[in-house]
C-alpha cells in the first residue's frame, strides 16, 4: 500500500517509516520481503512505538510534519472492517462491505496526497488545539499494562513461556481496548493470524463499536 | 546477573541485588540503567530531583546502592520484577506519556530493521513523516 503511494509521490521531502509491531521477526520477513519496500520496515519487537504512541491496533498512523510535530494523532490508517460481515463458511464478503474497505483506503491516500502537496495549508492537517483534544489518553492501567507486555516478552526471549503469559494476559486485562496487545499474544493459525473462535468472539463483543474507529476525514467509512 | 527494562533500553547491571520488592543498583549504575541519576539533592534527572524521604533514607539507600524500585515506587511509576527478580521493568507512569504526547513533539524511538539497521525518527527532520504500522498477526 504505502511503496505505490511514495512511487507516485515520489516527493523527497516525505517518507513512510511503516514499523511493524511484531514480537517475532522472521513472521514480518515474508510481508515485508514480498513488498520489497524502499522506505524503512522497522521490526518493533517490543511494541514500543504502542507505547510512545498509544496505539491499540493496526494499521494505525501518525503524521508528523517536517519540524517533528505531530500534526495528526494516531487514527486508523485507510482500514475498514469489512471482515466482520465475512461469512465464516465461504470467506465472502458482501459487496458493499468491501467496496467500504475500498474506499477507506482510497480517501486515506488521497488525504496523504493534499498533505504532501499543500503541506500545513492541507485541511487535513490539524490545528494544534485539535490534534491535543484527539490524542488517545493513557492512563495508569494502560502504563502498567505496557510494563507487564513488555517484561512478557523479554521471558517469552528467554523461553519462560509460562511466566510470559501471566503477564501478557494481564497485560490484556488492564488494556482491554488494545488489540496489537491480545493478538500478539494470542495462539496463532497456520497462515500466522490470531483469527481463532476467541478473536471472533472478542470482535462480536464489540457490538456497536468499531474494530477500526475512522479516521476524521469526510466520506471515510 | 538482573536486568533492567525502562525507557533506556535494557541494560544488564552486574552487582544488582534483588530483594523482595527492593531493587538495589549501584549508584554508579543508575543513570544507565534508569536514565536518573543519584547525587546529593536525591535521585535527579535534569532539573528535577527526588529527595530521599527523611527520615525512611534506609529503604532507599545503602552503602553505595539505590533501591530504584523504592524510587520508581515514590515517582507513581509502574515496577515489576520477574518471578525470580532477575528482570525487572521500570516502566513510564501514564503521566509522563499524556506530557509528551501533549506536548505534540513526536516521541523518538530506535528500531531495527531485518537487517540490524536501526532506524529512528529524528534522522528524518526536515521531512513529512507518515509513520504507520502493521503486523504479521
Amino acid at each position: 500500500m504505502w511503496q505505490a503511494l511514495s512511487d507516485e509521490l515520489d516527493d523527497p521531502d516525505f517518507i513512510v517509516i511503516a514499523v511493524a509491531l511484531d514480537a517475532d521477526a522472521e513472521a514480518a520477513r515474508p510481508w515485508i520481503e514480498q513488498a520489497a519496500p524502499r522506505y524503512p520496515v522497522p521490526v518493533d519487537r517490543e511494541h514500543r512505538l504502542a507505547e510512545l504512541y498509544n496505539l491499540v491496533n493496526v494499521p494505525q498512523a501518525v503524521w508528523i510534519d517536517e519540524a517533528g510535530r505531530i500534526v495528526r494523532p494516531p487514527e486508523t490508517a485507510g482500514a475498514y472492517e469489512s471482515f466482520r460481515s465475512m461469512d465464516l463458511a465461504t470467506r465472502s464478503v458482501p459487496e458493499a462491505e468491501a467496496a467500504k474497505s475500498k474506499a477507506a483506503r482510497q480517501l486515506y491516500l488521497r488525504a496523504i496526497r493534499d498533505w504532501v502537496k499543500h503541506g500545513a495549508a492541507s485541511r487535513h492537517v490539524m490545528t494544534e488545539d485539535a490534534a491535543r483534544q484527539r490524542l488517545p489518553r493513557p492512563t495508569a492501567e494502560t502504563a502498567l499494562a505496557h510494563a507487564h507486555f513488555r517484561l512478557a516478552r523479554f521471558l517469552q526471549g528467554l523461553g519462560r513461556e509460562d511466566e510470559a503469559r501471566r503477564h501478557f494476559a494481564e497485560a490484556s486485562r488492564l488494556h482491554p481496548d488494545s488489540w496489537a496487545i491480545w493478538r500478539q499474544a494470542a495462539a496463532k493459525n497456520d497462515t500466522g493470524l490470531a483469527a481463532g473462535p476467541e478473536f471472533w468472539a472478542r470482535v462480536q463483543a464489540l457490538g456497536d463499536r468499531r474494530y477500526y474507529p475512522p479516521a476524521e476525514i469526510d466520506g471515510m467509512p | 546477573m538482573t536486568t533492567v527494562l525502562s525507557d533506556q533500553g535494557a541494560t544488564e547491571v552486574a552487582g544488582a541485588h534483588a530483594d523482595g520488592e527492593a531493587l538495589w543498583l549501584p549508584a554508579g549504575e543508575m543513570e544507565q540503567a534508569t536514565g536518573w541519576t543519584m547525587k546529593p539533592e536525591g535521585l535527579c534527572r535534569g532539573p528535577v530531583c527526588v529527595p530521599v524521604p527523611a527520615g525512611d533514607a534506609d529503604a532507599y539507600l545503602r552503602d553505595g546502592e539505590v533501591n530504584a524500585a523504592a524510587f520508581w515506587r515514590r515517582l507513581d511509576k509502574p515496577v515489576l520484577a520477574s518471578d525470580q527478580g532477575d528482570v525487572w521493568v521500570l516502566g513510564e507512569d501514564a503521566g509522563a506519556r499524556s506530557a509528551a504526547l501533549e506536548s505534540l513533539e513526536a516521541p523518538d524511538f530506535a528500531l531495527p530493521d531485518l537487517d540490524g539497521r536501526v532506524h529512528t525518527l529524528s534522522e528524518h527532520r526536515g521531512k513529512k513523516v507518515l509513520l504507520a504500522t502493521w503486523a504479521s498477526w
